[in-house]
């Protein structure tokens, strides 16, 4: 049954969780993603899952590592100096190619940092993070129902390509309290359980590990996890576009400011500026697809960011460099308004026109 | 009779069944097995009572006993 | 004629891949034959760590799941909390539980976490070629410790087990020896009576076996079990260190 409910963002991810089958959340406190755990403990026990707070970030995603093992689904919540400690364990998860959701509030950093909103975690989430050649599958919500549905998604996607998936929000998006469509959820596909552990009964034993000691085997491993990633990449990349069939210009953002962003596009509308919007839904697969129709027709690209300009350099690559990429960003918690970020942008056409006119 | 077979495949040469016999009757052989060690085998057989010492202490589980 | 020692059904037919003399294979085969006495091969699932003990997965005819570094209990909780049901124990050296995992095995013992820990320890590091743990021994040369463990720059060893017996979550706790066969039997007699810890719902168990290293110890098998009876044994407690009420009534 569907109902409309206001809810903080944390709650929203743990609401989502629930009705998405989560049967285990193991995690440990950290603002501003507490809330999961919160409203998880709260809530999931009474729907016949567990909720345990681990003595620690690495002990958390090691739980999930163990409960995912078993084919259960599984889901941790921390915010960035947590999910630091949870590289090692993404690693070894996704060597072991275990689905399981991971939800990063990221918060502002380096270091302990603050606790205002951020993007400074693009590269951790979207380059592997831990040690060795993997990719976690990554969404980005920028707003309350998107919260609830690709968590959601998340989860489908974990199962379909045996890899964690995480679902990379941020301190703004998680504190606030907005109205969402609790949408009841398809029933969830039935993928392969033929290599979970759960006792050899009746069956040969299996064997969850990650370490090849031999080269060769080390090297197939990598092919087979290469390949897998690869047809993610070709089939999975998401985003969203705002404005941008007859665009002169792109904002390329996602997450807080890919929505700050659209009003923007809409007061540069209101300008005469033919201003467009790509938005990443994706960061992993970068959607890469997006920029294809565009080239050859739009003047530049401005990317807005929460960190000193690290998804530009996956927009550089997937324009190849064709057009003019320039980044607008605020950092350690501060948040652009939509009026500065048009400012910024009409001072690039500027500069872009007197190039044209000097051409 | 009681008797101590080693399974030469698991044998590492390591002798602890050699000093724990207390019939003496286990010894390192003159022959490898296929990872190159001299395998330990029970040299007198009618001699064995069956103690299973010799198994208990093996640490490669190398050794079926017999009684 | 009637076979009376044989290979258990719960080991592979691999060969351990431990070094000549360790006794991490007998601390193996025990384990093994615990688990298929108590018939519970088929509803058990083992967690091996990193180090010597890492080819575990291998031995065993149970399901196995392979954990970072000092994370196995971590991993085993996992699985206990998904499948409480299961039978779930680690296998890991005093490296792996007492110095990189320590967080871990205190904290199952708090929770009283219904899992079954297997701790192998041999005063030394073994896979990575005998650097000091720390259960290194006061005075004791390891390559990290070329000049012997300097309590005042490196610490003292820990006695783990001690240590943990002391957490209420903790049911059973038991520090034995595989250095002779009435060892080698109260051995078993420990991994039994903590499997059966698990199976009763009880709380968490751990069984501590000192083991010998003869290559890092640069000691013949022989030499290395007289070893560890003059030198480890007097330093760690030895016995049942912590036997809970209910488990008393077992």
């Amino acid at each position: 049954m569907e109902e409309k409910v206001l809810l903080k963002g944390n709650e929203i991810i743990g609401e989502a969780a629930i009705r998405s089958g989560c049967k285990l959340f193991f995690g440990y406190p950290i603002t501003p993603s507490t809330e999961v755990i919160e409203y998880l403990s709260a809530n999931l026990p009474g729907q016949g899952g567990t909720v345990l707070q681990a003595e620690d970030e690495i002990g958390a995603i090691n739980m999930c590592y163990g409960a995912a093992c078993t084919g259960s689904r599984v889901m941790t919540a921390s915010s960035s100096p947590g999910v630091s400690l949870k590289q090692e364990g993404l690693s070894y998860s996704a060597a072991v190619e275990l689905p399981m959701v991971i939800v990063n509030v990221n918060r502002c950093g380096p270091g302990l940092g603050g606790l205002g909103p951020a993007q400074s975690d693009y590269f951790q989430s979207v380059k592997g993070g831990g040690h060795g050649d993997y990719h976690l599958i990554v969404l980005a919500p920028s707003k309350a129902q998107e919260l609830y549905d690709y968590t959601m998604q998340a989860f489908d996607l974990a199962d379909q390509y045996r890899n964690p998936v995480m679902v990379l929000t941020d301190g703004y998006l998680g504190q606030t309290m907005e109205p969402v469509v609790l949408k009841e959820r398809p029933p969830a596909q039935e993928w392969d359980r033929s290599w979970i552990v759960d006792g050899a009964e009746g069956r040969e034993k299996r064997i969850l590990a990650s370490y090849s000691l031999t080269n060769e085997i080390g090297e197939a491993n990598n092919l087979y996890w290469e390949a897998k990633y690869k047809e993610i990449q070709k089939k999975e990349q998401q985003w969203e576009e705002f404005h941008t069939e007859d665009a002169d210009y792109l904002i390329v953002s996602y997450g807080t400011t890919g929505r700050i962003s659209k009003s923007t596009v809409l007061n540069a509308r209101k300008k005469g500026i033919k201003l467009g919007l790509i938005r990443p839904i994706t960061l992993w697969p970068f959607p890469v697809n997006a920029f294809k129709p565009f080239l050859g027709k739009i003047k530049g690209i401005v990317t807005v960011e929460l960190n000193t300009g690290q998804m530009i350099e996956d927009v550089k690559l997937a324009v190849n460099c064709g057009v003019p990429v320039e980044l607008y960003r605020r950092q350690g918690g501060m948040l652009p308004t939509e009026t500065e970020i048009l400012e910024y942008i009409e001072e690039m056409i500027m500069k872009t026109d007197a190039k044209e006119v000097q051409a | 009779m009681p008797k101590a077979i080693v399974i030469e495949k698991y044998c590492k040469s390591c002798s602890l069944c050699v000093e724990i016999c207390p019939k003496k009757i286990m010894a390192i052989s003159d022959h490898t097995n296929d990872k190159g060690y001299f395998v330990a085998t029970c040299i007198d057989q009618e001699q064995c009572i069956g103690c299973t010492l010799c198994a208990t202490v093996c640490p490669d589980v190398a050794i079926d006993v017999y009684k | 004629m009637n076979k009376v020692f044989s290979r258990s059904k719960g080991l592979t037919d691999v060969p351990f891949t431990f070094c000549p003399g360790c006794t991490h294979g007998i601390i193996m085969r025990l384990i093994a034959e615990v688990l298929e006495e108590l018939d519970i091969l088929e509803e058990t699932i083992g967690v091996s760590p990193v180090g010597c003990a890492g080819f575990s997965q291998d031995f065993f005819t149970c399901d196995f799941v392979g954990a970072a570094h000092g994370r196995a209990q971590a991993v085993g909780t996992g699985i206990k909390r998904a499948l409480p049901h299961r039978t779930v124990f680690t296998y890991q050296g005093d490296g792996d539980i007492a110095a990189i995992g320590t967080q871990h095995a205190v904290h199952v013992a708090a929770r009283g976490e219904k899992i079954t820990s297997i701790m192998v320890n041999n005063a030394i590091y073994g896979m990575t070629g005998g650097q000091m743990a720390p259960t290194t021994l006061t005075n004791m040369k390891t390559s990290t410790s070329p000049f012997g463990r300097d309590p005042q720059t490196m610490g003292f060893p820990m006695d783990f087990p001690k240590l943990l017996a002391g957490i209420p979550g903790a049911a059973y706790v038991a520090s034995v020896s595989v250095d002779s066969p009435k060892n080698i039997k109260k051995t078993k007699d420990a991994i039994r009576k903590a499997f059966k810890v698990q199976q009763a719902g009880l709380g968490f168990s751990l069984v501590s076996v000192l083991s010998t290293c003869p290559t890092n110890w640069g000691l013949n098998p022989s030499e290395s079990l007289k070893w560890l009876r003059e030198n480890m044994m007097p330093i760690y407690e030895m016995g049942e260190l912590k036997v809970s009420e209910e488990v008393e009534k077992l």
